[in-house]
């Protein structure tokens, strides 16, 4: 019989971001809370610290901070009817374990979706004809507008202390900015980044070509700042260790800094580490949520029960802690019916580098993970697709992230992969390259899903989910064409020689690409095609919330933390002034 | 790291042949004295002499001495991957380890040998070795001569040598990417000695801040690098922070 603990009010699975948004906001509002977390606590001090911190082989190498895969991971097959095998060590993409979640290691690279992304199949449809793209392109309305995410895109923003400079206020387009934005009632709360070399030569060859570079939006603070929530935050260092790294510097918004310390001043609101969720217990018919049972530090089972269950966990967690719960009809690739783990997509990334061999000194290692130089000219909303055959973009960067030097060490195409040639190629090109990446939007393919396996099992015994996925042509072609654009402007750039990563032939589980995972639990206002609703309520279990990038219809040529920001106080905004004082179906199925 | 150092008498074996630790970087009338290494540096945890003979030998080919750097073996690659073969790393510990086993997956799909990053290299070494002596008349690797030890690992590189356990190209990726590891790692773990790997690129370690230079474009940076051993950053650190470090939020804190 596993451990009965006392009732609360709201359980959440998980205690990254979105666990500390709604545990705060949840306990304000009188409820008791409580957050599990599969990982330890952990803390700027003394986790984070320096010099320790700055540590390439133990967190980019090693991956310290992230999920242990001997505990629990994913199997993966590019396509329905390859046999899927486990990911037997991380590599594409890096969940995190522990509080704070994948907020705690992000480069804080922070956007607003464009509006047409939140209506993409309508927008397409009206735009350039229900022939477009085919219908294997399963692209979806999300069932909530940008005017109405507005709001808590730029409380999120202030929560954060994002740094950037407006390219559309409230109507206006304003030089320096991203004239491509959607109309923002608010300029950011702080300046931009410092921009270093590599964002001069950027801009000045985008400059030349037409094109509107701007500072990227970065969570890495431009100067001494205070949130609406009190917590201080310090000017960043550009030290060069964001991704894969907590901050030391008080520096990046992460839960830690920005969130955790105004939540847990709620004694009503905790969290427990340690806990491994493993199911959301429900009613006989699957229509109330009881609470969740979880497997403690020492390994016992336990069952939480509560009045609400709110999914914080890492986008594909969602969807396959659904799976593994019996909760909502599974997705068929075959038929097209069900809908969990409907719509996974990911990211769709490529790279030019310009090698200046000597000519100019770049200094990779001065970075911040947010520190860039973009342009947004190729992003969805952004240009004409007529004649391409493809919806989607994505935003083109130079961003300077690091040279921490395992793995930052480019060199030309060409040069041999070890031995006397390709270590000179190493010393030359390490401080006088430049990269450039594309972001670029994913979208939904019927055969790309999340499911569960039938063969490999956790540490807990619980069935791996499993991941069928490929780049689906839609995104071949818009990365075809937008790293063409990429390599253009890499030509301008000034350098000696250039090289182009395109698009690789399959996605592989292997490489580090993005840990931009998203959809499998995917918001709409069909249940039929979605899991929750416009305000992220379970369609079936009315007091069942799922916050995250599981919810999103389809991936967008950005980073997805922002409009996860957005859609966790839209979320809240439904709970706390409708929900809770009436809980049902806020919409009827 | 240090705690497992400090049991270097129970562990301490011959340094293997060749490593000339203490050798720092060619261009050191512009660096500071590399201090005589300390006893715990060569000893080996994990790799048998011939082992370690072969790792050497083949890590010094992927990375070589040239007339103003070292070379792997001269930057203690060597001793980095033992290490970290000794490691809870090298035992596979965030591995994900249960079977069924499909070693001929798609490469798409990563790693799939039974075998821990320690197993691989033992196996790995082995198998090599065996073919070298058949192949070569009973020589070993590290006796072929550049040109014939750059042949061999070609091969390994794209699977041109049929090892019996394994694909030969899987072992040689994770020797390869050891061998970067373990010149550009944190001196600490061992290997890039004397930062020689940070001083070849100019990477300047650990240093917690670029804040007043990020916008001096084309800044040429001097200062020396410095590890995360480097107490005085440690204490710079804490220093900087002390006004405005609050007290742990403590969620729980097991």
């Amino acid at each position: 019989m596993p451990i009965r603990m006392k009732e609360v009010d709201v359980v959440l699975v998980g205690g990254g971001m979105t666990a500390a948004i709604v545990g705060k906001h949840l306990a304000e509002a009188g409820k008791t809370v409580v957050a599990l977390e599969r990982g330890p606590m952990r803390d700027t001090v003394p986790d984070f610290q320096s010099p320790s911190m700055h540590d390439e082989l133990k967190y980019s190498i090693r991956y310290a901070l992230m999920q242990n895969a001997a505990t629990q991971t994913l199997s993966f097959r590019n396509f329905v009817g390859q046999e899927a095998l486990p990911m037997r060590q991380l590599g594409s993409f890096l969940p995190a374990d522990g509080v704070g979640g994948a907020m705690v290691h992000w480069n804080g690279q922070t956007w607003r979706f464009q509006p047409e992304w939140f209506r993409l199949k309508s927008w397409t449809e009206e735009r350039y004809g229900k022939d477009h793209v085919g219908d294997d392109v399963t692209i979806q309305d999300w069932g909530v507008s940008y005017e109405e995410l507005e709001p808590h895109y730029d409380f999120f923003e202030k929560v954060c202390g994002i740094g950037g400079f407006a390219g559309n206020l409230r109507g206006e387009t304003r030089a320096g900015g991203n004239p491509f934005e959607g109309p923002r009632q608010n300029d950011y709360p702080n300046p931009p980044m410092k921009q270093p070399l590599s964002g001069k030569l950027f801009a000045d060859a985008a400059s030349g070509l037409g094109y509107h570079p701007f500072p990227m939006p970065s969570a890495n603070q431009t100067r001494a700042y205070t949130n609406p929530y009190g917590a201080e935050m310090q000017p960043c260092m550009y030290c060069g260790y964001c991704e894969t790294y907590g901050c030391e510097h008080f520096a990046k918004a992460s839960p830690q800094i920005a969130i955790l310390p105004a939540a847990m001043k709620n004694s009503n609101f905790s969290i427990r580490p340690r806990s491994h969720v493993i199911r959301i217990e429900h009613d006989k018919d699957a229509r109330i949520a009881t609470g969740v049972t979880y497997v403690d530090a020492q390994g016992r089972e336990v069952f939480q029960p509560a009045g609400m269950v709110v999914l914080c966990a890492f986008a594909h967690h969602n969807p396959i802690l659904l799976l593994q719960s019996g909760i909502g009809e599974p997705y068929d690739p075959a038929t097209r019916k069900g809908t969990v783990g409907r719509n996974y997509s990911y990211q769709t990334m490529t790279a030019v580098s310009v090698f200046y061999d000597g000519t100019q000194r770049i200094n990779p290692y001065m970075g911040a993970g947010a520190l860039g130089t973009v342009i947004d000219d190729w992003n969805n909303g952004s240009f004409d697709h007529s004649g391409l055959g493809f919806v989607g973009g994505g935003y083109i960067a130079a961003n300077q992230t690091s040279g921490r030097p395992i793995n930052h060490h480019p060199v030309p195409d060409g040069t041999p992969r070890w031995g006397r040639a390709w270590k000179e190629a190493v010393a030359r090109h390490y401080n006088s390259t430049v990269t450039l990446s594309l972001h670029g939007s994913s979208t939904p393919h019927p055969g790309n899903h999340l499911g569960l396996d039938r063969t490999y099992t956790d540490a807990y015994g619980q069935p791996l989910g499993m991941m069928t996925f490929d780049f689906p042509y839609n995104d071949r072609l818009m990365a075809r064409h937008l790293t063409g654009k990429m390599r253009e402007i890499g030509q301008a750039m000034g350098g000696r020689s250039i090289s182009v990563s395109w698009l690789a032939d399959h996605y592989s589980i292997a490489p580090y690409q993005t840990t931009h995972n998203s959809g499998g639990a995917i918001m709409g206002t069909d249940p039929r095609t979605s899991v929750v609703n416009r305000y992220l309520q379970s369609w079936d279990l009315h007091n069942l919330w799922i916050m995250g990038a599981s919810a999103f219809p389809q991936n967008a040529g950005y980073n997805p933390t922002g409009t996860v920001g957005s859609l966790t106080y839209w979320a809240l905004q439904a709970i706390t002034g409708d929900y809770l004082k009436n809980p049902r179906p806020l919409v009827q199925a | 790291m240090s705690e497992t150092l400090s049991r270097r008498d129970l562990f301490k074996v011959a340094g293997a042949a060749g490593a000339a630790a203490a050798a720092g970087p060619a261009a050191a009338q512009t660096q500071p004295p590399v201090a005589e290494p300390a006893d715990g540096d060569r000893v080996l945890f994990f790799f048998t002499d011939p082992e370690a003979r072969f790792v050497e030998a083949a890590a010094e080919r992927l990375i070589p001495k040239d007339p103003r750097w070292p070379g792997a073996a001269d930057a203690g690659v060597l001793f980095f991957i033992d290490r970290q073969l000794a490691s809870a790393w090298g035992a596979g510990d965030r591995m994900y380890l249960k079977g069924p086993w499909k070693p001929e997956a798609a490469p798409e799909q990563g790693y799939q040998l039974r075998f821990t990053p320690a197993e691989l290299y033992r196996i790995a070494i082995g198998e090599i070795g065996e073919h070298c002596r058949q192949a070569y008349g009973g020589k070993e690797f590290w006796d072929l001569g550049e040109p014939v030890m750059d042949e061999v690992l070609g091969k390994l590189e794209t699977g041109g040598i049929a090892l019996p356990s394994l694909p030969s190209a899987v072992f040689f990726e994770t020797l390869l990417a050891n061998t970067i590891e373990g010149f550009f790692a944190d001196p600490a773990y061992g290997g890039n000695r004397g930062m020689a790997g940070w001083r070849m690129v100019g990477f300047p370690g650990a240093y917690a801040q670029f804040v007043d230079l990020v916008d001096v474009h084309g800044h040429e940076y001097r200062r020396e690098p410095i590890g995360i051993g480097n107490t005085a950053a440690r204490e710079a650190h804490l220093k900087a922070h002390a006004s405005h470090m609050p007290a742990p939020t403590g969620a729980g804190r097991p």
